[in-house]
C-alpha cells in the first residue's frame, strides 16, 4: 500500500496538497513545542533548556519505529522510501558550517521559517541570512562542486553498517535516546533558568 | 514540574515523528526545510538574470533534475504549510508579536548581526552537506541513514564545541 505516491495511489498534485497540510502539522508542532524561541533552542549547548534533544530524538524515534511497523504490517514498502545518500566529504563538512550557524543565529532552516511566522525579527534576518548562503554555494558552484560530490558511499544504513537487524538497531537508539534524556533533565535540573 | 506555556517536550517528539512517518508513508520521503529555500533562490536567479541560469553550472544542473521548475516542489509545498501552522500555533498560544530575542546582556543590533551571520552559514552548510537538521539529520536518522546520523553528530558537536565562545549571546 504505502508509500502512496511511489506507488502511484495519488496524483501528484494530490501529493503537494498533502504536503502542505503535513507542513501545517510540521510548523505547528515546532511551534507548540518552543522551536520559534532562539533562547530555548539555543538552551540545548548550555543545558539549561533541553527541548531540542527531547523533540528531536523522540520525534526521530517515532518515525522510525512507526516504519519499522508499518512495514512489518505489509502497510509499507521500505524500499520505496527516500534513504538520504551519503557523501562522506561533504556531510561532514556541511554539518560542521551548520553548526557553527546554529549556535550563531540560534536557528535551523525550518524553526526559523516557523519563529519567523510568529513575528520573531531575529527569525527573519536569519532566513535573509540562509538565502545569502544559498546563494554564495550555487554561485560559486564551480569551486566546491569536487568536495561536493567527493566520497560517495552509496544509501547505506547504519544498521547494516554495523552488521545488525534494523528492530535491533532501533532497540539500541531508544536506550541511547533514554540516557540523553536522562543526561537532559539532570542539566535542566543543574543550571535552571525561567523559561523565554 | 514547574508550569510551561510550551507542549511537553515528549509530546511534542511524538506529534513530530507523527507527522515524519506521514510524510513517509504518504510521499515516500521525509521533512525538510532548505530545499524549499533552495527552490525560491533559483527561481529567484532564473528570474531575475535568465541568462545566467542558463548558462551557469549549479543552475544547469539543478534544471536536468527538476524539469517542472524549482518552485513545483514537495518542499516548497510543505514549508508554505509551516508557517500557516506555525502561524497558528502561536495565535492560539498568544505567542505572536513582533520583536527581537535576545539575551538581556547583549544588544538588538547584535543579535541581529549574529542571526544574519549565522544564518549564511546555515544556508551555505545545507547546501554542502545536502539537506539541513529537518531532511539530513532527523528525516535521515529516521530511515537509518548513515548520513543522517553523520550530520546530526556533525551539526550538534559543533554547535557544543563552539558554544563556550558565544555564551554570551544566549545566557
Amino acid at each position: 500500500m504505502g508509500p502512496l505516491l511511489p506507488n502511484e495511489l495519488i496524483s501528484n498534485n494530490t501529493n503537494f496538497l498533502l504536503a502542505f497540510i503535513i507542513g501545517i502539522g510540521f510548523g505547528f508542532v515546532l511551534e507548540a513545542s518552543g522551536f520559534s524561541s532562539s533562547r530555548k533552542l539555543a538552551g540545548v549547548f548550555y543545558g539549561y533548556d533541553t527541548v531540542v534533544l527531547k523533540v528531536f530524538f523522540t520525534g526521530a524515534i517515532v518515525a522510525m519505529l512507526g516504519m519499522l511497523f508499518f512495514s512489518l504490517f505489509g502497510w509499507m514498502d521500505l524500499n520505496l522510501v527516500y534513504i538520504n545518500p551519503t557523501f562522506l566529504t561533504s556531510v561532514i563538512l556541511g554539518g560542521v558550517i551548520m553548526g557553527a550557524g546554529f549556535i550563531m543565529g540560534g536557528f535551523c532552516p525550518g524553526t526559523s521559517v516557523c519563529a519567523a511566522a510568529i513575528g520573531k525579527i531575529d527569525a527573519m534576518f536569519f532566513i535573509i541570512g540562509l538565502f545569502i548562503g544559498i546563494f554564495i554555494f550555487t554561485e560559486g558552484y564551480p569551486i566546491w562542486e569536487h568536495i561536493y560530490k567527493a566520497k560517495f558511499l552509496g544509501f547505506p544504513k547504519l544498521n547494516e553498517l554495523i552488521g545488525i537487524s534494523q528492530g535491533f538497531f532501533a532497540l539500541l537508539l531508544i536506550i541511547a535516546a533514554f540516557a540523553m534524556f536522562w543526561l537532559g533533565e539532570k542539566a535542566e535540573k543543574a543550571f535552571p533558568r525561567e523559561e523565554y | 514540574m514547574k508550569k510551561t506555556k510550551y507542549l511537553n517536550p515528549y509530546v511534542g517528539g511524538v506529534l513530530l515523528g507523527l507527522v515524519l512517518l506521514a510524510a513517509n508513508f504518504i510521499a515516500g520521503r521525509g521533512l525538510g526545510a532548505s530545499g524549499a529555500l533552495k527552490s525560491v533562490v533559483v527561481e529567484a536567479v532564473d528570474v531575475i538574470t535568465p541568462k545566467h541560469a542558463e548558462n551557469a553550472a549549479f543552475y544547469k544542473e539543478y534544471a536536468d533534475k527538476h524539469p517542472d521548475g524549482p518552485m513545483k516542489s514537495w518542499l516548497v509545498f510543505e514549508m508554505l504549510g509551516v508557517v500557516v501552522g506555525g502561524f497558528l500555533s502561536g495565535a492560539i498560544a498568544g505567542r505572536l508579536k513582533f520583536k527581537v530575542e535576545h539575551s538581556p546582556k547583549i544588544t538588538s543590533k547584535r543579535r541581529l548581526v549574529f542571526a544574519v551571520l549565522g544564518g549564511i552559514l546555515f544556508g551555505f552548510g545545507s547546501q554542502m552537506g545536502r539537506g539541513c537538521t529537518s531532511g539530513s539529520a532527523l528525516s535521515g536518522m529516521a530511515v537509518l541513514s548513515v548520513g543522517g546520523f553523520i550530520s546530526t553528530a556533525a551539526i550538534f558537536g559543533t554547535a557544543y564545541a563552539l558554544a563556550y565562545f558565544v555564551r554570551k549571546n544566549w545566557i
